[in-house]
């Protein structure tokens, strides 16, 4: 996906990595604090579409390839993670793996049918290929169709940690975040992560420097769908429920609007667009008729007038990376 | 009479006359895609809000001028058409200059705003219309009761889309088009105003859409939600036709449909699913889809 | 004058005291669907149901404070989860009311549960609620997927609808509708002829329907919901299902369902509902407030609305006896100890299981010309009376009942 150059690839490595030391700092201050004065189970759901954001902005930021179907791993992550946790009685960082995995499971296949295509039939397939495991998601029995699998008890960390504890849960959910990001940073900031850039910039020029593409794109888009898939997994155990709505394509969208908000291409955009989402629905919940015209709208201005998006717009005024 | 694999085949004629008359909506859905994708490079994720326009605005004829049936069918697209023009106007000629994702997701987010909209103003239960009275009732074939309507719908389909395809691939007009498509400023110095043509365009596209709407109302729940549903399996028929092709559009519709038919008679619970089942299997053996050139 | 002095000061103690004593705080949330698919069943219209009952009821009982909320689930189970335990939480609600959608009910009443709080169900129908899920913090009211599989099917099959066919959607509701309304047809002395599954959300019902009409029953029973019915009922009037003598049975149909419909479409189709506005003149005058309230002339009151307002009030009748709405399973059992009685569901009960028990009616809706005002949609064909209405309370397996 062109478009999103990259304006300070000259400037020094060091000064790079400054800011997005300083922000990190800050956004891990903040959701240390956080819970202390917000409503903790918020701020969990938050974290974890942040996550589910940054994964979803590894493929379109990083590799110029839009998903528009997203919510299947997020989903069936969700799922697995929470009937494992119920029905299988496993505790919450095995149920977590199983989401995990069945992510990644779902992404090798997805991604080597997707991969065969380029910019916008990639996406459709994709959309069509959720939309598919959608109604999958409807007709098995494990997932409880319209009901959802309800009631996925929280469980003991390790045997030993009562994650119904908020304070306990919150931790846990903290350090998987943060543990996601720092990965999809060492992603982006590594070779791998450099040629993904090349593949985004101009593909042709890649293939031709001898590399494979279609090989790391697949491994990109698995890794994008690994990590969806934990945001799913954990989001099950912390809300202690799986339903449609996560493997539903409004789900697709709305990473791509967190994301487009955020800013494409940016390490701390999906973050902040993912927190930004979520209150404006928590705000907008009374007047609930609303809130998809007004995700239109977003859309539209995001599109038309702020395609940086928050965290690239401040990026480019301050002319740093973010 | 006789049967196949259980099923009587009185029943499965039925059924594939019905898949025809589906297929009918998605060719008519795929076409108004493929011809906006042809011209503008855009996917135009609103289609299927506008195709829930043109059935809400032969809803309004109806209920504010007392126009029914006939009048709305040429009506309501050229009204939908019309905002469709000034979509085209207002927010989509700025984005041919970027990557064509950004398309997409401006389009997606009208669709948002098309479908809440409606929601707010008419809830999401449904709003009644009937079947015109001229064609109501229907056929005794034998081996099924086919009502008027539905053979009006694949008469009326089958008749815009060859009309569509004429005038793209066989008239001057369509030849403009084409070319275009494939070097504007070549065009432009040849003195044809090639915004005007990406313009009328759009909105063409866009009253295809809502012709089909129209043609739907009678039959089909007219809520803000119908073509949300419809949208993503029209997504799907055009990836298996291969984009940009016409003839692929139409074909693969009417296919298609026909396909959805046979799976609701012998495999009910899978009639979601099977297009996408193909689509996937396509994508294996012919990646630019069955009509479709490579990019 | 000590003497005057200590009596005024005694009297004013008693005085505070007594005012202290006597006022009631009460936090009240109205979870619903406020924008899609069923807000017309309950959302806007449950939350005008729900002022009417609290305007009554303080203006008898003014030492009671009711403050009032709304919440649009969007029929979401994880956004009625979550709007559930923030409400619990922080904002210290202590009733939540309504929400349609069988599976946010489910979710709410198990937060209901864990947080001692109190949960009324108008809006959804999982009979499950008073069965295996049961718990001794919800309250179900006005209808449930038992009372309208049974309502319909044995009425039917009693009046001569003896053969039918079923069109089911295909997901966990649709399955249990199909499931028990076939055995009320069968335990009646009918017979189910064939039945066929579709999609959630299926567009085209023309296949599915020439199956029904092929199979010459007499009754299709439609075990599906929403926009599946709506477009089953419209569909099947173009292949003239009912002209050709078969029976549409709308398993779960609601007077908006019917007016999205219209009547041409719609007559003759048979239901079975607990509350119908045109049929008491307290309905009709409640329904007058009703629309003065919602602001909407045009629209009618369902039963789903109607359930808001008589379980409101039951339940400021239990928090005004007890004088703290603070343990939700002390109001509950109030609940179920006192009889209930509004103007709108008359006289009945809740049962042990937090079943509330009152008569069902078997509707059928008018062709065009009976109908002589708007919002006259139905005949009443029968009325089911209230402890043969709903599953007996042995056989829900609920742990609250013993035995």
């Amino acid at each position: 996906m062109k478009g999103v150059a990259d304006p300070l690839a000259k400037k020094s490595s060091a000064l790079r990595t400054q800011s997005e030391t300083i922000g990190f700092i800050v956004m891990v201050a903040a959701l240390v604090i956080a819970p202390f004065v917000t409503y903790p189970l918020f701020l969990m759901q938050a974290m974890c579409f942040a996550l589910f954001a940054c994964a979803f902005n590894l493929l379109i930021g990083y590799v110029g390839l839009l998903s528009f179907g997203h919510a299947l791993y997020f989903g069936w992550a969700s799922y697995l993670s929470a009937y494992s946790a119920k029905a299988w009685g496993l505790s919450p960082e095995l149920a977590i793996l199983t989401g995990t995995a069945t992510a990644t499971v779902c992404g090798v296949v997805a991604g080597s049918l997707a991969i065969r295509r380029q910019g916008i039939y990639f996406a459709m397939i994709t959309l069509a290929l959720a939309q598919m495991m959608f109604f999958f998601a409807l007709q098995a029995k494990f997932t409880g169709g319209e009901d959802g699998i309800q009631a996925v008890p929280r469980g003991y960390l390790f045997g030993i940690v009562d994650l119904r504890n908020e304070m306990a849960m919150y931790a846990v959910v903290l350090i998987i975040f943060l543990a996601g990001f720092m990965f999809i940073y060492r992603i982006i900031h590594s070779p791998f992560g450099e040629v993904l850039k090349a593949i985004r910039e101009n593909e042709p020029r890649a293939i031709s420097l001898g590399y494979k593409t279609d090989r790391y794109k697949l491994v990109a888009f698995v890794l994008s769908a690994t990590l969806a898939g934990v945001a799913g997994a954990t989001k099950a155990i912390v809300l202690q429920l799986a339903s449609l709505t996560d493997v539903n394509w409004p789900m697709s969208g709305e990473v791509v609007l967190m994301t487009l908000v955020g800013g494409l291409g940016t390490i701390f955009g999906p973050v902040v667009g993912a927190f930004v989402i979520l209150v404006m629905q928590f705000k907008l919940a009374p007047i609930g008729e609303w809130v998809l015209v007004i995700q239109g709208a977003i859309f539209v201005a995001c599109v038309l007038l702020f395609r940086r998006g928050i965290i690239g717009e401040l990026a480019n005024k301050l002319r740093i990376r973010l | 009479m006789f049967e196949i694999f259980g099923i009587p085949s009185q029943a499965l004629f039925g059924q594939l006359l019905i898949g025809l008359i589906n297929g009918s909506f998605y060719a008519l859905l795929s076409l108004g895609l493929a011809v906006i994708f042809g011209m503008l490079n855009i996917i135009n994720f609103s289609h299927g809000a506008q195709y829930m326009m043109g059935a809400f605005a032969a809803y309004l004829l109806l209920q504010h001028t007392g126009l029914g049936y006939w009048p709305a069918l040429l009506i309501a697209p050229l009204l939908v058409g019309a905002t469709g023009i000034i979509i085209e106007r207002l927010f989509l000629q700025w984005l041919y200059k970027l990557d064509h994702l950004y398309g997409l997701l401006l389009t997606f987010g009208l669709a948002l705003i098309f479908e809440g909209v409606a929601r707010n103003y008419f809830g999401s239960a449904g709003l009644p219309y009937t079947v015109p009275e001229s064609l109501r009732g229907g056929q005794n074939l034998g081996f099924m009761f086919l009502p008027n309507y539905r053979a009006w719908v694949i008469g009326a389909s089958l008749a815009v889309c060859i009309a569509t395809w004429f005038v793209i691939e066989r008239t001057r007009l369509g030849a403009y088009l084409r070319a275009a498509t494939e070097n504007p400023t070549l065009v432009r110095a040849f003195g044809i105003n090639v915004p005007r043509m990406i313009t009328l365009t759009y909105g063409f596209g866009v009253a295809l859409a809502a012709f089909a709407g129209v043609m739907a109302a009678p039959i089909y729940n007219v809520s803000p939600q119908m073509g949300a549903e419809l949208i993503i399996v029209v997504f799907a028929v055009v990836v298996i036709g291969g984009m940009g092709s016409i003839l692929g559009a139409i074909v693969t519709g009417f296919g298609l449909g026909v396909i959805e038919g046979l799976t609701k008679v012998f495999f009910p619970e899978a009639s979601n699913t099977v297009i996408f089942v193909i689509m996937a299997i396509v994508l294996l053996v012919r990646p630019a889809g069955l009509f479709g050139r490579r990019a | 004058m000590r003497k005057t002095i200590g009596l005024a000061a005694f009297a004013a103690v008693l005085a505070c005291g007594a005012a202290h004593a006597q006022q009631v705080s009460v936090k009240v949330g109205v979870l619903s669907d406020m924008s899609s698919l069923y807000s017309d069943i309950g959302g806007a219209g449950s939350v005008a149901a729900a002022k009417l009952a609290i305007a009554d009821f303080t203006k008898d009982n003014p030492n009671v404070k009711v403050e009032l909320i709304s919440g649009d689930h969007q029929n979401k189970p994880d956004i009625g989860s979550q709007i559930a335990n923030q409400w619990y939480d922080v904002d210290k609600v202590d009733l939540i009311i309504d929400t349609p959608n069988s599976g946010v009910a489910l979710a709410v009443s198990q937060i209901t549960n864990t947080k001692n709080k109190v949960f009324i169900v108008s809006g959804a129908a999982a009979s499950d609620l008073t069965g295996p899920k049961c718990n001794a913090n919800t309250v179900h009211w006005t209808y449930d997927t038992w009372m309208l599989a049974n309502g319909t099917g044995k009425a039917l099959v009693k009046t001569g609808g003896d053969t039918w066919f079923f069109l089911t959607a295909d997901y966990a509701f649709g399955h249990a509708l199909e499931r028990d309304t076939a055995g009320a047809v069968e335990n009646n002395g009918g017979k189910v002829l064939g039945k066929v599954r579709h999609p959630l959300n299926t567009n085209d019902f023309s296949s599915f329907l020439l199956q029904a009409q092929s199979s010459k029953a007499k009754v299709i029973g439609l075990a599906n919901a929403g926009g599946d019915t709506i477009n089953s009922i419209k569909q099947g009037a173009e292949f003239g299902i009912v002209k050709g003598g078969q029976k549409f049975a709308g398993l779960l149909v609601f007077a908006s369902d019917v007016n999205a419909l219209g009547l041409q479409t719609a007559q003759g189709l048979t239901l079975t509902e607990t509350w119908y506005w045109d049929m008491t003149d307290a309905n009709r005058a409640w329904t007058k407030r009703w629309q003065a309230e919602r602001g909407a002339a045009g629209k009618f009151p369902t039963m789903v609305q109607a359930g808001v307002y008589s379980g409101l009030t039951h339940y400021l009748k239990a928090v005004a006896a007890l004088k703290s709405a603070a343990d939700g399973k002390a109001v509950v059992a109030q609940m179920k100890q006192t009889p209930t009685d509004d103007p709108l569901f008359g006289k009945g009960t809740i049962r042990p299981d937090g079943r509330k028990i009152h008569p069902a009616y078997l509707l059928e809706v008018k062709a065009p010309a009976d109908s002589k005002h708007p919002g006259d949609f139905y005949h009443v064909r029968a009325t089911i009376p209230a402890d043969e209405a709903f599953r007996p309370l042995k056989e829900g397996n609920c742990p609250l009942v013993s035995g």
